[in-house]
């Protein structure tokens, strides 16, 4: 319609590209920059929220602290006549909880790593400053206003793509807040204003606003909405019968997947997943039932759909997960656990040098915990974290990337083939 | 009356013609004075004031809501939200909530007549005893029979998410349809009938055949057609398919209702705020139904009294309780601990939140020595049945008996239930308590970053009146910074504010809230589902972000054009011309910008049919940046 042909082409700085490597969809949006089109390095950061249960999760099986410290909620010894409710073994002292066993056969394909005793080196225990802290990137500064992934995003060249930040569900969490533009959508297919004739004059009326957060905001959004409106036309296949399983973490997975391999110029995602803050009955009868073995089923299910779903696009992909602090190594009075410190992190990717369990173990000894209750840390969350925006992304600022951190990839735990 | 829109226009003031005379008192308590010879922050008109007040003590305006304060005097409004007692509640509302009758119910009753899955199968299962009341008996009854019946429909282990892993194709729509012991005719007004058609069909259906049809549909066209029934029988309906929603229902929909139709908005605000600041989770076990008692009898009636009524209230319900974990919580030294050979001991969940986000704040001074001593000081304080609607206890069996340290304060060994209330009364009289709850208030309605000066007015007035949160308000209210140009639309509305501000803004006659309670969880704040204790963010800016503005925008367009389902607003109002509505809505004068792009659009379009113009614009100006702040 004329409205909409006239407003587009003055207000929108039109960039064609030629015919050539970028995909039909792209040369149609006609938004496309030198930033589309091609293959990127992508980071996704999985942040489970409430403090996941590490030592359940992936269990010391061969630390027999482990099992005097949690005599009705430890996940017992792996034993091949009961693989359903033991440990799922990763060398002989380390095993996954038996609902992750999806994620077995990328440790097996050696694509999966696991950084234990990892974490934020604050002393807090309230999920709040916590999580501030690990998404800042900067623990003990509350002042910091935006967050790590979105200072990891390499400098831009040229035209930035709309969609180079994404998050997944209905707000832009901490970790991506600042300079760089981020989008959030809750999901593809229905992002974009539906009366079209409203949509011509919101996009102006945003683009034109002085109103800094909302008109920001508005012109973030209608880039990107014009952008994926070529990946909406086709509904998504998820490729060699990847199966996400029903539930808002899978379908933020799954969304992802369909913006790297769209080459649509995705450089950092994120999703998160709560549910994790086990006070009361965090394992039930057997290992396998019980509310841990129901997170951690959307939680390796979903990641396994993803990486078979992206197959030897796994190469570009960096996969991180954390959760802002550990529970206490002891189960408390009610078969939960409490607030505790360090925690395990997931690391999965083509570039991962996976297959190990990576950190120093400090002990789950009455001595050796930390505060006498909790497990200690031996790896900052920033040396990980570091490691995957220096050496996968690129960035090698990590100083500002993590501004009050004082190591360098002296501190990196070699987690990824340079 | 589109194309009829000046080129420019005139700048009318709002409400310059209602001589809005401002009163003459203290700066202080004045927020109609006019601003004194040398204001230390620049202050909002008049007009503006009204505006202001409407923005942030209520959901925003309803159509003649600014006349009507410009009229009695904008410090008798405030006066009058404060005292929401002396306010009569709007017929309207009283009529939308009058069918919803597990507000008024206890919790056992409610569970009487609305069972639990967990109650049902006690029932079943001889566990548990029928209701005597026989209309709660034959609820059950029924309720029962439902029960096995899904049971055996998903025998093969879809459980409690049974709907959403049910096909619901197009061709197991027409299949299911196929089966249903109805007539051709029948089947085929179920299949493409109107809604009139449907709704007519469906009433006339006898309750066995009623069930037996919403039974044979897939989940989601169950939804669909329950949707489109009229409030009575879609409350049957859903009585009939699951009396545990109901209740989740009621309280969801009252929390839309009071927000667009209460005359007492500041205490519906209130109520919002408080019980975000003291959250419980309804999807949370025994929450389910115990939260519809929380709000109503422990939060509710003292958003505008004491502080350490609402705290006390709440540390005595088996809402937060059971949310909290602490009815689990056991004395390590406990009598019953050391019968069961010391298997149970300490839960921090509560001892923890309550100093961090009840009272003191993170960074209001406590230890983790403080947490464990706090939690051993609430051992004991628990609920009987709480997955049969029983009641607040403190069960001294349970209490660790021995002496407790609390932030330097020895409790003396043998306090029983005193242990927990002396916490109370430590905490409330902690200085980091008045503080951390002044700052809260004031960014909710005063400005994201309010100033440290006006916290610690705000404090001061907290501590000397014991916590009256009525008197921390009004010092609020007095002071210039609330007033202050600078916080005029400072604040990006929540999803909340934003849908039941625009609810409002059109005069919307909402009958069925069910879509826009959807939207809620799209928007990213699912009414009474927010998991974490912390609740939901006061900062505005925090609620900003591209999923929540298309999703503001396809509900703001939805709205004004008459398309949300249950939701009806009269096109009439839109049929002046662009300014007057933007001006409807606004209240003030759109920013040049939207008035230049929403002409620019309209002009462009000479072909739309005139009378979808006035809604489109009123769409576009809900949609638009102005709207999203308050």
């Amino acid at each position: 319609m004329a409205l909409s042909r006239r407003i587009f082409l003055r207000g929108s700085a039109v960039t064609m590209v030629g015919a050539g490597a970028a995909p039909l969809w792209l040369q149609r949006a006609a938004l496309a920059a030198e930033n589309t089109g091609k293959r990127k390095k992508v980071l996704v950061a999985i942040f489970q929220r409430g403090a996941a249960d590490g030592l359940n999760i992936v269990v010391p099986h061969g630390d027999p602290s482990y099992y005097s410290l949690r005599p009705s909620i430890a996940v017992p010894r792996p034993n091949a006549a009961k693989q359903a409710d033991t440990a799922v073994d990763l060398d002989g002292f380390f095993g996954l909880h038996p609902a992750l066993s999806p994620l077995k056969p990328i440790w097996d394909r050696n694509q999966l790593a696991i950084v234990h005793a990892a974490g934020s080196p604050d002393p807090t225990r309230s999920h709040f400053d916590a999580q501030d802290y690990m998404e800042s990137g900067t623990p003990g500064l509350k002042a910091t206003a935006d967050g790590w992934l979105n200072r990891a995003l390499p400098p831009a060249i040229g035209k930035p793509s709309p969609v180079r930040a994404i998050s997944l569900g209905p707000a832009t969490p901490r970790t991506l807040r600042g300079g760089n533009s981020v989008v959030a959508l809750d999901n593809i297919s229905t992002f974009g204003v539906r009366d079209q004739a409203s949509a011509e004059v919101l996009k102006s009326m945003y683009g034109g606003s002085k109103d800094a957060l909302l008109g920001n905001t508005g012109r973030e959004t209608f880039e990107a909405v014009a952008l994926l409106k070529g990946i909406q036309q086709t509904p998504y296949q998820p490729a060699s019968g990847a199966r996400y399983p029903v539930g808002k973490f899978g379908e933020s997975l799954k969304q992802i997947a369909q913006l790297i391999k769209a080459d649509a110029g995705l450089e950092v995602a994120f999703a998160d997943l709560g549910g994790w803050d086990h006070h009361v009955n965090e394992i039930g009868q057997k290992a396998s039932v019980g509310q841990l073995a129901n997170r951690l089923d959307e939680f390796g299910s979903s990641l396994a759909a993803f990486y078979q779903d992206m197959g030897d696009r796994m190469e570009d992909v960096v996969v991180v997960t954390m959760s802002e602090f550990g529970r206490t190594a002891k189960e408390n009075g009610n078969r939960g656990t409490d607030h505790g410190h360090a925690n395990a992190m997931f690391v999965m990717g083509g570039a991962v040098k996976g297959g190990k369990v990576y950190g120093d173990w400090p002990g789950l000894a009455a001595e050796q915990l930390y505060e006498k209750r909790d497990l200690a840390l031996t790896t900052d969350f920033r040396a990980v974290l570091g490691e995957a925006v220096h050496t996968h992304l690129g960035n090698k600022t990590i100083q500002s990337v993590f501004p009050n951190y004082t190591g360098g990839p002296e501190k990196f735990r070699g987690l990824l083939r340079t | 009356m589109m194309r009829k829109l000046p080129a420019l226009l005139a700048f009318a003031a709002l409400l310059a013609a209602t001589g809005l005379a401002a009163k003459k008192k203290s700066p202080a308590t004045a927020p109609g004075t006019p601003t004194p010879a040398t204001p230390a922050i620049p202050q909002l008109t008049a007009d503006q004031k009204i505006v202001h007040a409407l923005d942030r003590l209520a959901f925003g305006a309803r159509p003649g809501d600014a006349e009507a304060i410009a009229k009695t005097g904008l410090d008798a409004w405030i006066d009058q939200q404060l005292h929401p007692e002396t306010i009569a509640e709007n017929p309207v509302l009283e009529a939308k909530l009058a069918p919803l009758e597990t507000l008024r119910m206890s919790t056992k009753d409610m569970l009487q007549h609305y069972p639990s899955q967990q109650m049902l199968k006690a029932m079943i299962d001889g566990r548990l005893p029928l209701p005597e009341d026989p209309q709660a008996k034959a609820a059950a009854n029924a309720a029962m029979a439902r029960f096995a019946k899904t049971q055996k429909a998903n025998i093969l282990g879809v459980g409690e998410k049974g709907d959403e892993a049910k096909s619901n194709g197009p061709q197991d729509q027409r299949a299911a349809i196929e089966k249903l012991p109805l007539t051709d005719q029948q089947k085929q007004t179920l299949r493409s009938g109107t809604r009139e058609q449907r709704v007519s069909l469906l009433t006339s259906l006898s309750t066995e055949q009623l069930l037996d049809v919403i039974d044979a549909l897939p989940g989601s066209m169950q939804g669909g057609i329950a949707a489109q029934m009229p409030p009575a029988v879609r409350r049957h309906i859903q009585i009939l398919r699951s009396p545990q929603q109901v209740v989740n229902q009621d309280l969801i929909e009252a929390k839309l209702y009071r927000a667009t139709y209460s005359n007492r908005q500041l205490e519906e605000v209130l109520t919002d705020f408080w019980f975000n600041h003291f959250n419980v989770f309804l999807d949370k076990g025994a929450d389910r139904f115990q939260a519809t008692a929380y709000e109503r009898d422990a939060i509710r009636p003292h958003v505008l009294g004491k502080f350490k009524d609402l705290l006390l209230a709440t540390a005595q319900s088996p809402a937060m309780m059971f949310y909290l974990d602490n009815w689990q919580s056991m004395g390590v030294e406990s009598p019953a601990n050391k019968r069961n050979g010391k298997k149970q001991g300490l839960n921090e969940n509560y001892g923890r939140e309550l100093m961090e986000l009840h009272t003191l704040g993170v960074d209001g001074g406590y230890t983790q020595a403080d947490v464990t001593e706090v939690a051993r000081c609430f051992t004991g304080w628990t609920i009987i049945q709480p997955q049969r609607g029983g009641g607040f206890a403190f069960e001294a069996r349970m209490h660790d008996p021995g002496e407790k340290h609390v932030l330097g304060v020895t409790i003396p060994a043998g306090g029983g239930k005193g242990d927990g209330l002396k916490v109370l009364d430590i905490l409330l009289h902690h200085p980091a308590t008045a503080h951390f709850i002044s700052k809260k208030l004031a960014t909710r309605f005063v400005s994201d970053n309010p100033s440290e000066a006006l916290v610690a007015k705000m404090a001061k007035t907290f501590t000397a009146t014991d916590g009256d949160i009525r008197e921390t308000l009004k010092t609020m209210l007095g002071s210039d910074e609330f007033w202050a140009a600078d916080n005029f639309r400072s604040k990006v509305k929540s999803p909340l504010e934003m849908v039941v501000s625009a609810l409002r803004a059109v005069d919307a006659d909402m009958d069925n809230p069910q879509q826009v309670i959807g939207l809620m969880t799209n928007l990213g704040e699912p009414l009474y589902r927010k998991q974490e204790p912390t609740g939901y963010s006061n900062t505005g800016a925090d609620w900003m972000n591209s999923a929540s503005l298309v999703a503001r925008m396809n509900f703001a367009s939805g709205l004004a054009q008459g398309r949300l389902n249950g939701i009806k607003v009269d096109p009439a109002r839109f049929n002046g011309a662009a300014d007057q509505i933007e001006r409807s809505i606004l209240l003030t004068d759109p920013t040049e910008d939207a008035k230049r792009a929403i002409q620019a659009g309209f002009d462009a379009q000479p072909q739309m049919r005139p009378d979808r113009i006035g809604p489109a614009i009123a769409g576009l100006t809900l949609g638009s940046p102005d709207f999203q702040r308050r």
